[in-house]
């Protein structure tokens, strides 16, 4: 089923259903504006909450009692006025608010009095050797078909690399009955140390019981290698083996299967392409949006919310939600906004769900080498492109990313730069010594996903539209 | 490579891949049948023809493209299987007509 948003104009376009998206939407139609949540997806959720509303994962319990708070989200989403379209790809956005939306292969626009953006994140490329093998995926690929179609590994399969979504995984896989044959952790052993001075925050946060006893109900049934220090995926065609050195020594185990996470970082493709300023995160090595304490962003009218905004988690992004939805509201509807829970106590919340953070980013910065990649490890994956080629470019005078494209179409591919693009920035930073923030990115561009020239042609066009192409 | 949770009741949904039957589940994405269908489902490249399958499931990685339906270049991981679907691996770039 087709189906596409119900009118041209909203007072209040929300792009992305999962808990900063969902938070939004509700707030606004709750604010009695009319509101429309767009959603890549089949059904809301977004990562944390994938598949809420149809997993086939009965036994609660086994997806842990964090994940089905997304169920509570959707169904205050569905017990207001938002229209919600599922399936719906936002490819463009610009500074008048106006948004291009395909759905079901026709493109439309609408045009928002305000936009949030909640478009989260993706895991941070984790460019290895043999990082293309079939056979090689991120730790949650595998996650998203656990919760979305309730499939586990059944192969031999080893889980490398850090973070706490890692060990969430772990968990899971094992409750629901799947195989893990080794965890090798990566986490840098110095980081132990450079986490410390964060240390009571976190232990005072709800992050460490949980993450500790995630911690131990893996370690009771499968191996944990830590301070891995390099690792390749092996093979011909086929991922065969994973090769790693832990404490000087390499060791290989065969394996089907490899899953691969060192964090998270924002999803900035729409919010680049709209213009927003973005700026380098030294912590969390990555790009996240200027943004002032209710999200809003430095274009007139959008603000962004959630993990897209610069990771803060799935609590701390349902509150983000909420804070950039009511001062939305608080600029459309003063009267509607008073109703809404005050700032303060918002404020409070998002202290409270970002308590620990710092001590994760820190404990959970991957190494360089797992970054930073040399050789014939390929970089962009979708033109195929080496670290090699890419120092070669560097070396006849590519200058930064956008230079890089004319010299080897890196970014240039169906993914424009998400499997890339942090790592070419900081790979040319160094290769130049300079800053990630001096060697800047990819200038993207609408469309920020693939659409057909047919479907654009197809576009419905005002008078003006053809006016302004047409001669005579 | 992966499999099936027993306490997985959806119902069946018959999907055809490069012409063959292959049963999926009410729900599945495009490449989640075909991961869990068993069969070699690997794509190749449009650059060097190497072979490769989803990486992400998220619709950022691309490489779950896939011909749904006679259209290539569909993202496998964001497509839900219907009844009957016809798919084919897509080996290469995407061809003029599909």
């Amino acid at each position: 089923m087709t189906t596409t948003p119900s009118r041209e104009n909203y007072d209040f376009v929300v792009i992305g259903a999962g808990p900063a998206g969902l938070a939004a939407a509700a707030t606004s139609a709750e604010a009695g504006l009319s509101t429309l949540l767009l959603d890549e997806n089949i059904g809301p959720g977004g990562q944390v909450f994938r598949a809420i509303a149809s997993t086939p994962v009965t036994a609660r319990e086994q997806l842990g009692t964090d994940y089905w708070v997304g169920a509570d989200l959707v169904q205050a989403l569905r017990a207001g006025n938002t229209e919600v379209v599922q399936r719906a790809t936002v490819w463009s956005l610009d500074r008048n608010l106006e948004i291009g939306v395909s759905i079901g292969g026709g493109s439309s626009f609408v045009k928002a009095r305000r936009v949030i953006l909640a478009t989260g994140a993706l895991e941070r490329p984790f460019p290895i050797p043999g990082w293309t093998l079939p056979g090689v995926m991120t730790a949650g690929a595998a996650q998203t078909m656990l919760k979305s179609s309730a499939l586990v590994p059944d192969g031999r399969t080893v889980i490398a690399g850090q973070g706490p979504l890692l060990w969430l995984l772990a968990a899971q896989i094992l409750r629901l009955g799947g195989r893990i044959d080794r965890i090798l952790d990566t986490t840098e052993r110095g980081n132990y140390f450079a986490a410390l001075p964060h240390a009571f925050a976190f232990l005072t946060s709800p992050y460490f019981a949980k993450g500790l006893a995630l911690m131990r109900e893996v370690r009771a049934k499968v191996q944990v290698v830590s301070g891995v220090a390099e690792l390749a995926a092996v093979g011909d065609g086929q991922l065969a083996s994973v090769s790693y050195v832990a404490g000087g020594k390499r060791e290989t185990i065969p394996a089907d299967l490899l899953l691969l996470h060192q964090g998270v970082v924002p999803n900035v493709n729409l919010a680049m392409a709209a213009g927003v300023e973005h700026r380098w995160n030294e912590l969390q090595l990555c790009w996240s949006p200027v943004l002032d304490a209710s999200g809003n962003s430095s274009i007139e009218g959008i603000a962004i919310a959630g993990d897209g905004a610069g990771i803060g988690g799935a609590t701390a992004a349902v509150v983000r939600g909420r804070i950039a939805a009511r001062a939305a509201v608080e600029a459309l509807a003063p009267v509607a906004a008073a109703k809404l829970p005050p700032l303060a106590t918002l404020r409070a919340e998002l202290a409270k769900a970002e308590r620990g953070r710092a001590f994760l980013d820190t404990l959970f910065r991957p190494s360089p080498q797992f970054r930073i990649p040399s050789g014939d490890t390929i970089v962009c994956r979708c033109e195929e492109v080496t670290a090699k080629d890419i120092l070669d470019a560097v070396a006849i005078g590519a200058t930064g990313p956008n230079q890089l494209k004319a010299y080897r179409r890196t970014g240039m591919g169906p993914c424009q730069g998400r499997l890339c693009g942090l790592t070419v920035t900081e790979l040319m930073a160094q290769a130049r010594a300079k800053s990630p923030q001096e060697i800047g990115y990819y200038r993207l561009r609408a469309p920020v996903k693939p659409i057909t020239l047919a479907e654009l042609a197809a576009v419905p066009k005002s008078e003006d539209d053809v006016k302004a192409v047409v001669r005579g | 490579m992966f499999k099936r949770s027993e306490q997985d009741k959806r119902p069946p949904v018959q999907i055809f891949v490069d012409g063959v039957a292959v049963a999926a589940r009410q729900g599945d994405t495009v490449s989640a049948a075909l991961l869990a269908s068993g069969r070699d489902v690997r794509r190749s490249t449009a650059v060097s023809g190497a072979p490769r399958l989803p990486y992400c499931m998220m619709g950022v990685c691309f490489d779950c493209l896939v011909t749904i339906d006679g259209v290539g270049n569909r993202q496998g991981c964001l497509v839900p299987v219907a009844e009957g679907m016809q798919i084919e691996i897509q080996k290469g770039k995407r061809e003029i007509g599909k």
